[in-house]
């Protein structure tokens, strides 16, 4: 496919370099000069200095022979042109915009772009999955802090969604003693299985409270 | 008529001057609110800070009720999007655009816009001084 890539920021260049090594034609549309050389030292002669959203760069760059145009730059109503100067004056099939601001998402769609891309979104998820949303939580402590009982939600993406209890492989000194889903409260025994966004009850010992939250959520 | 002007630099601010005299209902939208120290003191419309392409700001600015909307920052993308908002999102009656560009006002002329390119014209009306 011929591809063009408008914007030779980071995202740009990592993008063009993994089109070109599945074999794509690429050609990246780049206002500043000192990008463009950076892109054509590393990835060879794949760069244009130039104005993704002007017609006459985009003419120059071939874009009525492309299957494709993706905007990455990081200004999204130079994105939105972009596409729509693709789509419209050269018939692109597809179009492809990055969006930062993710307000701009409905109106992108609305506007006509094929695919849109929030990239502060995707970031946002990527974090809000690695912060512990539901941590365990310390609800006792037994026997003068030898044992403890603590709650533990189980994630929808854990190994252990779906599986029986006897399956799953605690630490030692480590028992669930009480399983909060949806259908209420029950105590479990090897044949219960764990749902997701099931809540956990259980007894372990405070050094092994890392290992049985692994357990749990993966 | 109720106006809503983006951008409040020469072009903006003395055409929401000169709208304001008229006895129009004008409110212009600036980023920065130094642009504003353009309008003139008997201005009597409402300034206010605020990015057009954010609807959020089209419509604190009173897009709902407006039956006007000029885009004229220095941007032409920025005035692109703009004005495809308050047509295509909130349906104002009348959209003017100013897009520097002549290739890329021709587009979004064609596209429905109503695009005005001042270096196009810009352009003319020196040749036929120039030429006579």
């Amino acid at each position: 496919m011929y591809i063009i890539v408008v914007g030779g920021g980071k995202l740009g260049f990592y993008l063009t370099s993994a089109l070109l090594s599945e074999g794509h034609e690429v050609l990246v549309l780049e206002k500043d000069a000192s990008k463009c050389d950076f892109i054509c030292d590393r990835l060879g002669s794949v760069c244009i200095r130039g104005d993704g959203c002007e017609a006459r760069t985009l003419a120059d760059a071939g874009t009525e022979r492309a299957d494709m145009l993706i905007a990455v730059t990081d200004e999204d109503e130079d994105n939105l042109v972009a596409c729509q100067v693709a789509k419209h004056k050269f018939k692109v099939p597809r179009t492809i915009a990055r969006i930062n601001n993710p307000k701009n998402e409905a109106l992108f769609k609305k506007l006509g772009i094929d695919v849109t891309v929030s990239s502060t979104t995707l970031i946002l998820e990527h974090i809000e999955e690695e912060v512990p949303t539901h941590p365990l939580v310390h609800l006792l402590t037994l026997k003068g802090g030898a044992l403890e009982v603590v709650e533990v939600r189980i994630p929808p993406n854990s190994p252990v969604v779906d599986k029986r209890m006897r399956e799953v492989v605690l630490p030692p000194d480590s028992v669930i003693c009480l399983l909060i889903g949806r259908w209420g409260a029950q105590v479990p025994t090897g044949d219960t299985i764990l749902e997701a966004d099931a809540q956990v009850v259980a007894v372990t010992r405070p050094e092994a409270e890392g290992a049985l939250r692994a357990a749990l959520t993966g | 008529m109720k106006v809503v002007i983006m951008g409040c630099g020469r072009v903006g601010a003395q055409l929401a001057a000169l709208l304001d005299e008229d006895g129009h209902k004008v409110t212009i939208l600036d980023t920065d609110s130094y642009s504003f120290r353009r309008l003139p003191a008997s201005f009597t419309g409402t300034a206010l800070v605020g990015d057009g392409t954010d609807e959020e700001y089209q419509r604190k600015a009173g897009i709902e009720e407006a039956d006007v909307f000029v885009a004229v920052t220095q941007g032409d993308n920025r005035n692109v999007m703009a004005a495809q908002i308050a047509k295509h999102v909130f349906n104002v009656p009348k959209v003017v655009c100013r897009i520097y560009d002549p290739l890329r006002e021709e587009l979004y002329h064609t596209l429905g816009l109503e695009t005005i390119s001042p270096t196009k014209v810009g352009a003319q009306l020196l040749r036929d001084v120039i030429v006579g």
